[in-house]
């Protein structure tokens, strides 16, 4: 197959899993609606930790009443299944959409705006789902759908370009390492913001005794919101450091100094610094809580102007758009 | 304490309000403000500074990356640009406030990490501490009752002292340090195992931010012994590493010339390759600058200078940042006498290799004169009339020269950029301006013409081989810029680097967490077992460890821990 097929046949599997995605949103969006509807009274929950001891034939069995769960348990209900499969769907037309770009190209499907904008929505979702395994973090679908939607039609629309070959300044493995983890932090950053905002305004919730929006009585409270939150955000972090760090070797390489404040060093330097900002936060008497949430959406905020403006109006090394 | 303060994880402050505070003397003052720079507040508050700090570095143009935009800025803006030249806006990352941020930042890293080192060799040195009297109060506990005249696993009756030999085994192969206590508590004898483990987290902490002040003190040493030169070769042109012979060079303020080491570079060639046909038409597709380097001894070794690989050579790295044409002019006086013959480095204006070079012949004609050139790769005419390139490589070359002939300026010594040619004291001669209305000089490779006023001849050398004079594409030389550069510290960086990741990692991620398993002997035989963990920084995963523990206490027990 020509480049140019492969190009097109990439162009419409995100087409098609941006429709996916769309209705993927609608349903995330009718589950909010929903989880409104059956939320329920407030349950105290009473942990009941000591232990009871009784015998069954020779052995003495040690008994624990169970704990009463932290957050009332819930079923999931039928919108929320059906916009996770939706979202499943599109993620894998999605994937297959990056990697035929990627197979069109010969060579990774992120060196401009256009191929970064699908690989990181795509990566964002991926992450999304694969956290599922670990925390039902589903209520923030509408979010993270909502996000991968704009992203897709700013790089559709807005960034498209024609696949083109390298320019030797690009030409490196580190292409591969550099933005992939950089893509992963932002994936990471994206979905802690999407917890620490829920965080917010839960906290206003609970501020006014469970009243206003009720769909928020079926999410976690807000301080097992910021400690997922927190949890997301340590392994961005992570991810950023590595970010920097290959960055300053591949500039090394390419440009003849590890650090020399280009824009994109910059503003790459200020996120690093912001969520460092933000883990000592946490760990500062008087910061935990709203402040600190509000740290981790403005380093969010940071990560996607980085992405944006810094990218098509600054000047810099980093111009790579391809535009 | 080891920790500042305002630490989540030291005591909380005694309420406020009947204090009356002591007044302070100096040394009372001195360590109250060093207690303020070393508190967590107070590193928090510069990390944000720092990060707001390093904005206005993006907004405007930077002096150390960007030079030539902090000379159109100032042409631009010509009132602003010196009030925010006295902000040090243009040297944003040397300037006295971003330094001050940072070095506040590093010192109060300082004033916390070292008390927290001392501190935590200590207590790598140390048991774990005391069981505490009431463990129930702890955040993860939980306890069960056995009854009387249990036996364990073995058969043997089960004993306070047992279950806790066996629980001491139990935190043993968890990987925890562990010591025993036994007292009487108000409700019996007491048998307790103290445990602790997660040292590497903070072991982690405390090499993250050593690292940090690595990286900083690598990096100032670095700056002040490294180097940075620019050199600009036509093909066949070759430099040795010495001072003068860079274009510009830039050195720390502990270099000396003995550290330049010696050694010859030539470019034999430089080939380009680019996207000839589809989306992305005119791309440049590779850079190859092949080279010939001599050592002190003038042995000779060819090598490749790439964009994504540099050179190393005598620790140096040298790398190909640049490249352009710099066509090969002839000017001769009325009489037919070379007066200048060389290449001309042309600057490029666009994608297309649009370049614009000057060219000034000071002596040998009857005037001064300086020339304005444009030179065209693949010249087309646009529908104006006005030359435009249209492709990179050399496949229809034009030069197009405006002359001015006057004064060049340069007479006073005064160093001048061969860049710029300063046309106040000057008269057009061809091109805009010119008094009988002649027309810029227009010449393909091999041309000539007169140039106007009988000041003599130009010729547009073309230096394709003698054997292919047809060959446009040699017809003009290239010439690729190379950075030199040398950074002692940049191996130091790199590693500290590395540390400050691994130290994140255990940092993060190892938990640290004290554990303790006390069994109390109740009336009537029967034995209570409590389970406690305590954390000890971020630590969501301790109700599960200490569950995980209980388990497997009573699995070693021989006892069943129901759900």
């Amino acid at each position: 197959m020509t480049t140019a097929a492969l190009a097109s046949y990439s162009l419409t599997a995100i087409y098609s899993a941006m429709g996916v995605y769309l209705f993927a949103f609608i349903a995330f969006t009718l589950d909010l609606a929903k989880r409104s509807a059956e939320a329920p009274v407030a349950v105290v929950a009473v942990p009941v930790r000591v232990g009871q001891m009784s015998r069954v034939g020779g052995t003495a069995v040690l008994e624990r009443e169970p704990a009463a769960p932290a957050t009332p348990g819930r079923t999931s209900n039928r919108f929320e299944r059906v916009a996770f499969a939706l979202t499943i769907l599109g993620w894998l037309l999605h994937v297959v959409g990056t990697v035929l770009r990627g197979v069109a190209a010969h060579r990774v499907p992120w060196a401009n705006m256009f191929e970064f904008s699908l690989t990181a929505s795509a990566i964002i979702v991926g992450v999304f789902i694969a956290v599922q395994a670990w925390q039902n973090l589903r209520f923030l679908g509408a979010y993270i759908t909502g996000f991968s939607l704009i992203m897709l039609g700013f790089g559709t629309v807005g960034f498209y370009v024609n696949v083109m070959p390298l320019p030797p300044a690009l030409q490196s493995y580190w292409l591969i390492i550099h933005v992939f983890v950089a893509t992963l932090g932002t994936a990471f950053f994206a979905i802690g913001a999407g917890l620490s905002l829920v965080q917010l305004v839960q906290t206003r919730r609970e501020a006014n005794r469970f009243s206003g929006l009720k769909f928020l009585a079926t999410m976690p409270d807000a301080e097992k919101l910021e400690t997922l939150a927190y949890r997301v955000i340590v392994v961005g972090f992570v991810f950023w450091t590595f970010t920097l760090m290959a960055g300053a070797i591949w500039a090394e390489h390419a440009w003849g100094r590890y650090w020399g404040w280009d824009t994109k060093e910059v503003w790459t330097f200020i996120i690093w610094t912001l969520y460092a900002g933000y883990i000592h936060a946490r760990a500062t008497r008087g910061w935990r809580g709203s402040r600190s949430a509000y740290l981790a959406i403005v380093g969010f905020a940071a990560v996607m102007f980085n992405f944006t403006i810094v990218n098509l109006f600054f000047k810099g090394l980093h111009a790579y758009s391809g535009l | 304490m080891s920790r500042p303060s305002d630490h989540i994880d030291s005591p909380a402050p005694q309420p406020r309000g009947e204090i009356i505070q002591p007044k302070l003397g100096p040394a009372g003052y001195v360590r109250f403000f060093w207690r303020q720079l070393t508190s967590m507040r107070t590193a928090l508050l510069l990390l944000l500074l720092l990060a707001i700090a390093a904005v206005p570095g993006s907004l405007f143009p930077q002096r150390s990356s960007d030079p030539n935009g902090v000379t159109q800025y100032f042409t631009n803006n010509p009132s602003a640009a010196p009030i925010i030249d006295n902000l040090q806006l243009f040297d944003v990352y040397t300037s006295a406030w971003f330094s001050a941020i940072y070095l506040l930042l590093f010192i109060s890293l300082i004033g916390c990490v070292i008390p927290r080192t001392i501190y935590h060799a200590k207590a790598l040195a140390s048991a774990p501490p005391k069981t505490p009297a009431r463990l129930e109060r702890l955040a993860a506990f939980s306890a069960f009752e056995i009854e009387a005249g249990e036996t364990d696993a073995s058969g043997a009756p089960l004993t306070a002292a047992a279950a806790i030999e066996s629980g001491r085994a139990v935190l043993r192969s968890a990987r925890y340090r562990v010591k025993l206590f036994d007292g009487r508590g108000p409700e019996g004898a007491e048998f307790s195992v103290s445990a602790e483990r997660g040292y590497l987290r903070e072991t982690g902490n405390l090499i993250f931010h050593l690292s940090l002040i690595g990286i900083l003190i690598a990096v100032g040493i670095g700056g002040g012994f490294g180097y940075t030169g620019q050199k600009v070769l036509v093909t066949g042109q070759a430099f040795a590493n010495v001072r003068l012979t860079f274009d510009s060079f830039t050195k720390g303020r502990f270099f000396s010339d003995g550290d330049l080491q010696p050694y010859r570079l030539k470019l034999d060639s430089f080939a380009v390759k680019y996207q000839e046909s589809g989306p992305g038409l005119g791309q440049p597709i590779d850079y190859t600058a092949d080279v010939t380097t001599f050592d002190a001894s003038g042995t000779a070794a060819k090598a490749v200078v790439k964009v994504n690989e540099p050179l190393r050579l005598g620790g140096n790295d040298i790398y190909l940042l640049g490249n352009g044409y710099a066509p090969w002019v002839t000017v001769k006086n009325p009489s037919g006498k070379v007066v200048y013959s060389e290449p001309v480095p042309f600057l490029p204006q666009n994608a297309n290799l649009l370049s614009l070079g000057i060219i000034k012949i000071p002596d040998g004609l009857a005037a001064q004169v300086g020339m304005r050139a444009f030179f065209y790769p693949t010249a087309e005419a646009g529908a104006s009339g006005e030359l435009g390139s249209v492709y990179p490589d050399l496949r229809n070359p034009v030069l197009s020269l405006v002359v001015f002939r006057g004064d060049l300026g340069i007479d006073k010594g005064l160093p001048k950029s061969v860049y710029v040619l300063n046309t106040d004291k000057m008269t057009p001669l061809a091109g805009p301006g010119a008094a009988d209305g002649t027309s810029a000089i227009r010449l393909k490779p091999g041309e000539s013409a007169k140039i106007p006023g009988g000041l003599g001849s130009i010729t547009f050398e073309n230096k394709a081989p003698a054997s292919d004079p047809g060959n446009l594409e040699k017809s003009v030389p290239r010439f690729a810029s190379f950075d030199v550069h040398r950074d002692p510290t940049q191996g130091w960086v790199l590693l500290f680097a590395l540390t400050v990741l691994a130290g994140l990692l255990t940092s993060l991620f190892i938990p640290r967490r004290r554990m303790w398993i006390k069994a109390v002997e109740l009336e009537g035989g029967r034995l209570r077992l409590e389970y406690a963990g305590l954390a000890r920084g971020e630590d969501p995963t301790l109700d599960a460890a200490v569950s995980a523990i209980a388990q497997r206490h009573a699995k070693q027990l021989g006892l069943r821990l129901a759900r």
